[in-house]
Order: structure tokens, then C-alpha cells, then sequence
């Protein structure tokens, strides 16, 4: 099995790289890249975000030919793809961090600032918060409902169909921390960073 | 509901901890790497390096010591000591830093805020302020606490979260290392100036120091070193007590 860590040059991945590699061990070939040849054969991948909305987008259209194996790979090919916090945010159609930016468009919705209440809840929404889980969804697998995962983002990812939601987390409002539609999922908390309970979930990723 | 986190920090001088714990049978009591490691299994919300390296020729030694540490750690890891710009930031975050905590840097240009968060996020961009009071306000404080800078840590606050901090980490100088608690009056009013979470340091001495920093400071994270290093109490020990305050945390 070959999976591959999209390296698009945004933000910090180390710690992505680490948790799958601690998890994978010698079973895995992991790979970290932008070449698409190496994403396109390869049977799964990881995309991970930091920074802003448009930043992120940006960076991947920077490298020629990625979004399009990225389309390829997701939506044609169907192969499981796991989005990471702006990672997961790309999904959507548009996102309004910084300015509008359009999206990569794969499950209907939008990515904007979470509602803090005039100020009644700080923002960025940072340390650990209990997941609820409202599908199954594999990559819970023996992951119990209310697991504290880490999180750390000021916008959300507000979804046209709630039927892709596979768990919210409570905030200043009910705030999607997962998404599942297809082959497609993502995590707007970090499992790399969420202890044990975050690295069960990245080796259901890699069991998928 | 978001979970008040508990931060475990631990001083390292050239590679190695200078103040640590020193009750649990370790292999290499000065191995930063094994005391993170004791922390995040025991529970840690988070793990924060200060390096006080003083020479320039071993600088380098703390980016070891974070690459080492996050291969072993799955909790977030805060670093800070000697950032001295972009260059630095992200040096640390290659090597598997999570959030980057600047100080004097800040102070003396503000545009290292500005720039390291456009470029790396807020969210790893941590501001920590020296506070001292000085008559009825509070001066920010550099190079480690020596200097006087003259600045009004509140307004010092609401600049750095303009400038893109995600974070703040506030030690009261006053308070710090005397174990009598956290400046509450400090934390309460920069909380309220801010809209970014608030991580206060220095001077606790008991669990219910804890307490008063989250319930009356409104920190949303307390920063803990002598307390847990000399195994006055553990992690997990900490938490339980905030629990029965009606403190929410990870347990």
C-alpha cells in the first residue's frame, strides 16, 4: 500500500508526516510529495492545510498539474482521500478567510468565521474539545463518541447537505469536525495531534 | 465544550533540561525528549519548551531536541526562547514545532508577528509577554525578564492579537517562581482586552492557583513548571482536582 502526504509548501506538515509514520511503521510507504506521477499511483492520500483558506488554495494551484490529479484521484478514481483542518475546508465550493476564494468544490458548502458571539467565545477555537459523532463513519472505528480530539481554526466548514457531517463539536455553535461523503473525508480537528484517540484514527485511514 | 488545557513546560539549556522532574526513576533525567514524552503519556493538553540556551554556538541544539520529541509526542508542542525572526519560526516548525512562542522578537518589531502569521497561520504564532507591575500598570518586559521596555502590557496585548497572534502567554515576573499564584488582576484584564485565548504563567504553587487563573483570570490554558517538576503533583492529578471545581478538561 502506497500513501501519499500532499507536500504543496503551505504550512507545517511535520507533525502529519510523524504521526502517519509512527502509525505505519515499515507496513506503509509513505510518501511526501507534490510530483503528481507519485499521487496518482498511489492508493491513498492525505491533504493537509495550514495557514488561511486562500493561502492554501493559492499554494496548490501554484504547482502545476495538482489540482487536476487531485480531481482525478478523488472524484474519478474514487480513491480515499483524508482532509486535514484547511485541508478538509478546501472541499467546499468557496471560503471567505482573507477574500472569497473559490473552493476545490467536492462537497457542496462553504467555509466562513465562526460566529464568536460578539466576542463571547475567543477565537482561534484552540485546545481539546469532545467530538459528537452523528454517522458512522470508518474512520471512527473503536473511536467512542465524545473522544476529546484537538482543534485549532476560526472558520468552519458549513456543508449545503448535512447528510456528509460525521460529527460536530460544541462551540459557540455546533461546529463540523468531520466530514465523510464517499471516498472522501476530513477532519477539521488535527489527529496528528490528538494523542492516542487521534492516532487510532489515522491508522482506520490507513486500514480503509 | 472546549476544555480549559493544562501546560507542562520544561526549560532546556543546550539540549538538555534544566529543571526537571526529578521524582520519577528516569534513564537521562536531562532528556528533554523523555520527559516530554512522561508528560504527554500523563496526560499534558500540551508541551512547552523554553530554551534558555545563552550562546549563539549552540543554538542549534533545541532543533534536535523538537525534531526528536515530535516523533515521539502526539500532543501539540510549543517552543519558545531566542526566536529572533521568520528564519527562526520556521526552522522550528519544520523540525516539528506546533505553535512558536516569540517574545522580545515581538517587542522590538512587530512585524515578525505580522509576517510569521501571514505566512505559517495564527494558530501557531504564540505572543509571550513579561509583565511586570510597575504603580498601577503593568511594563512588558525582554531578554528574558532584563529589560524594561516601557510598553503597557495591555495595549502591548491588543497590538500583538491585531498583529496576528494567535495565542498569548502571560507571566507575571512579579509572580514568577514564587509560588504564591498567578497575577490574577493581570490575566483578568488582558483577557478582557483580547479576544485570543490566554495562556498565564508564573507563580503557581498549589492546584488551587489553577483554579483562580482559569475561574477568575479566565485563562483559557494554564502554563505549569516547578509544580509538576518536583512532583508536588502530576498531571493527571491536576486535572482531576479542576474537575471536582467544575472545571472542564480532558480527562
Amino acid at each position: 500500500m502506497k500513501l501519499s502526504i500532499v507536500d504543496y509548501k503551505s504550512g507545517n506538515i511535520s507533525s502529519v508526516i510523524n504521526s502517519f509514520k509512527e502509525v505505519a511503521k515499515d507496513k506503509v510507504n509513505i510518501e511526501v510529495t507534490s510530483d503528481i506521477k507519485k499521487i496518482s499511483s498511489s492508493d491513498k492520500v492525505v491533504l493537509p492545510g495550514q495557514g488561511s483558506f486562500k493561502s492554501c488554495i493559492e499554494a496548490l494551484n501554484n504547482i502545476s498539474g495538482l489540482v487536476d490529479e487531485l480531481n482525478e484521484f478523488a472524484i474519478n478514481k474514487k480513491k480515499p482521500l483524508l482532509g486535514i483542518c484547511v485541508g478538509l475546508q478546501m472541499f467546499a465550493d468557496v471560503g471567505y478567510e482573507e477574500t472569497e476564494t473559490k473552493g476545490l468544490g467536492w462537497i457542496s458548502g462553504k467555509v466562513s468565521k465562526i460566529d464568536n458571539q460578539n466576542g463571547k467565545y475567543k477565537l482561534p477555537h484552540i485546545g481539546w474539545n469532545e467530538i459528537n459523532i452523528v454517522k458512522d463513519s470508518k474512520i471512527f472505528k473503536s473511536i467512542e463518541n465524545n473522544s476529546h480530539m484537538y482543534f485549532v481554526h476560526s472558520y468552519e466548514f458549513i456543508p449545503t447537505d448535512d447528510k456528509v457531517i460525521s460529527s460536530t463539536t460544541d462551540y459557540s455553535t455546533k461546529v463540523v469536525c468531520s466530514v465523510e461523503k464517499e471516498n472522501i473525508f476530513g477532519t477539521q480537528f488535527h489527529p496528528e495531534k490528538s494523542d492516542k484517540t487521534g492516532l487510532k484514527l489515522v491508522n482506520n485511514f490507513i486500514n480503509l | 465544550m472546549l476544555k480549559n488545557r493544562i501546560i507542562p513546560c520544561l526549560d532546556v539549556k543546550n539540549g538538555r533540561v534544566v529543571k526537571g522532574i526529578n521524582f520519577v526513576d528516569l534513564q537521562d533525567a536531562g532528556d528533554p525528549v523523555e520527559q516530554a514524552k512522561i508528560y504527554s503519556d500523563g496526560g499534558a493538553d500540551e508541551i512547552c519548551f523554553l530554551d534558555i540556551t545563552a550562546s549563539n554556538e549552540n543554538r542549534d541544539t533545541i532543533y534536535e531536541v523538537v525534531k526528536e520529541t515530535s516523533k515521539k509526542c502526539f500532543v501539540p508542542l510549543t517552543v519558545g526562547g531566542g526566536v529572533r525572526n521568520v528564519e527562526d519560526i520556521n526552522k522550528l516548525l519544520n523540525c516539528g514545532a506546533d505553535k512558536v512562542s516569540i517574545n522580545t522578537a515581538a517587542v522590538q518589531d512587530a512585524n515578525v508577528v505580522v509576517e510569521s502569521s501571514k505566512k505559517f497561520g495564527s494558530q501557531c504564532i504564540v505572543v509571550a509577554i513579561d509583565a511586570k507591575k510597575n504603580g498601577d500598570k503593568w511594563d512588558v518586559y525582554t531578554h528574558g525578564g532584563r529589560n524594561n521596555s516601557g510598553l503597557d502590557a495591555l495595549e502591548f496585548a491588543k497590538k500583538m492579537e491585531d498583529s496576528g497572534a494567535g495565542e498569548l502567554l502571560v507571566t507575571s515576573m512579579d509572580r514568577d517562581g514564587t509560588q504564591i499564584g498567578y497575577d490574577i488582576e493581570l490575566m483578568k484584564k488582558i483577557s478582557k482586552k483580547v479576544n485570543i485565548p490566554l495562556i498565564a504563567s508564573g507563580g503557581v504553587g498549589n492546584l488551587d492557583h489553577m483554579v483562580e487563573g482559569i475561574k477568575e483570570g479566565n485563562a483559557s490554558a494554564v502554563l505549569a513548571a516547578s509544580i509538576f517538576h518536583y512532583g508536588t503533583h502530576s498531571v493527571i492529578e491536576a486535572k482531576e482536582y479542576l474537575n471536582s471545581k467544575g472545571i472542564p478538561v480532558r480527562i
